[in-house]
């Protein structure tokens, strides 16, 4: 089955303006997308470091190890197929993150941290 | 009959113990013939990221060829040292002593010691998927072995590989299986890579002089002893693979002995180029 769907991948902003990346699907020949996230050691959180083709979670899980950590980059992998990753759209930016500009007091800086607390 | 070698203290070795360095070498040149071929694949992967894995493989056999070669070396220098009548090896070569470049780059076909299997063309993925799988249990069964070898210096090569090669078989199983158990036409490519392949298994589990040797002395495995459980591990992955077990059909050897197919010789004449065209040239 052939079909086609609008998608932004990660916030992407498209080229055109409302027109979007067209990707188009062939289930039959093309493998799909996935985000790859690793954590580089114990106690940090999954980071978001590419993206790869791979034909199901496992296949995507090896190909991860391969291309994400061959240089000691990592001890856990997690993936997620792309379509199963919701982004915001860029046009809402006005309204979904400058209300934040004026109000600091949000920022936790009025306490002294104490250096046993790290990764704050 | 141990001795320690890490620090190249190997010169009271008596010239009768040269099995130690042949098996060494087998063991080395299996890994870089196969590296070798894996590595041809570089670029031209079916897709990006298998393009990373099997050149990740053939990195990582390249690497254990370089720990057992470096360690030959050290065996034939202490040999050279020992009786100055044993090192033909050394007196044809560019280097004064043997090394690791020198046993790769400068020896001749027929004193290649690697399996025929190794040297088998990389065809199609499929046929490059299922020589690595065959390579894969047999060596993964084999360090696991070497792991408890007397010489401690084999040992530690086996031990530090054997993480490497369980990725490999890990691997290329699920290769096996997907290919098979895939499409008509993946699975027909793998039943013509099995009718291209299945005749240079056999020598795996044949065992050379020097193996024999070296398995007599604890230093070694006795490849026939790796036999029952390479069985059964392909058989669970062809099952699963919804491939046929093949007959028993009349295998292929030699290669360990140092009679290779033609195969070899253009892997050599790719290989070695620099070195023999520009003696001792660095980059």
């Amino acid at each position: 089955m052939n079909f086609q769907s609008r998608k932004n991948y990660y916030g992407d902003i498209p080229e055109e303006k409302g027109n979007g990346n067209i990707i188009s699907s062939d289930a039959r020949t093309d493998w799909p997308l996935w985000e790859i996230f690793i954590r580089s050691k114990q106690g940090l959180d999954h980071k978001h470091v590419g993206s790869l083709h791979a034909a199901d979670a496992q296949m995507a899980i090896e190909n991860a190890r391969d291309v994400y950590t061959r240089r000691m980059e990592g001890i856990s992998i997690w993936v997620v197929e792309s379509k199963y990753v919701h982004a915001s759209n860029p046009d809402d930016a006005g309204n979904f993150y400058e209300p934040a500009e004026d109000k600091v007091y949000r920022h936790p800086t009025f306490y002294d941290l104490p250096d046993e607390v790290k990764h704050m | 009959m141990e001795k320690n070698f890490k620090d190249g203290e190997s010169s009271k070795v008596p010239p009768s113990e040269g099995f130690r360095e042949a098996y060494t070498l087998h063991l080395a040149d299996d890994a870089l013939v196969l590296g070798h071929r894996n590595s041809e694949w570089c670029a031209h992967g079916p897709v990006l990221e298998q393009d990373i894995a099997i050149t990740n493989i053939a990195l990582d056999l390249i690497g254990q060829a370089r720990n057992f070669y470096q360690y030959a070396a050290q065996l034939i220098n202490g040999f050279k040292k020992a009786e100055s009548s044993r090192a033909s090896l050394l007196e044809r070569g560019f280097e004064a002593e043997a090394s690791e470049d020198s046993l790769a780059y400068l020896r001749d076909r027929h004193e290649f010691k690697n399996c025929l299997l190794t040297e088998q063309p990389n065809g199609d993925w499929a046929k490059t998927i299922l020589r690595q799988f065959f390579f894969s249990v047999y060596q993964y069964f084999l360090y696991e072995k070497l792991q408890v070898s007397k010489d401690h210096q084999l040992a530690a090569i086996a031990e530090k590989s054997l993480k490497e090669v369980t990725y490999h078989l890990r691997w290329s199983s699920e290769w096996v299986i997907r290919l098979g158990d895939g499409t008509e036409e993946s699975h027909q490519r793998m039943l013509r890579a099995i009718e291209e392949l299945w005749l240079y298994t056999g020598e795996l589990f044949e065992a050379a002089g020097y193996e024999q040797h070296a398995a007599k002395e604890d230093l070694g495995v006795d490849p026939s002893s790796l036999k029952p459980k390479w069985e059964e591990k392909v058989k669970e992955i062809f099952s699963e693979a919804t491939l046929p077990y093949p007959n028993k059909v009349p295998m292929e050897g030699g290669g360990k002995k140092g009679d290779h197919t033609e195969h070899l010789s253009s892997i050599l004449a790719d290989l070695q180029f620099m070195q023999r065209t520009y003696p001792n040239s660095e980059w």
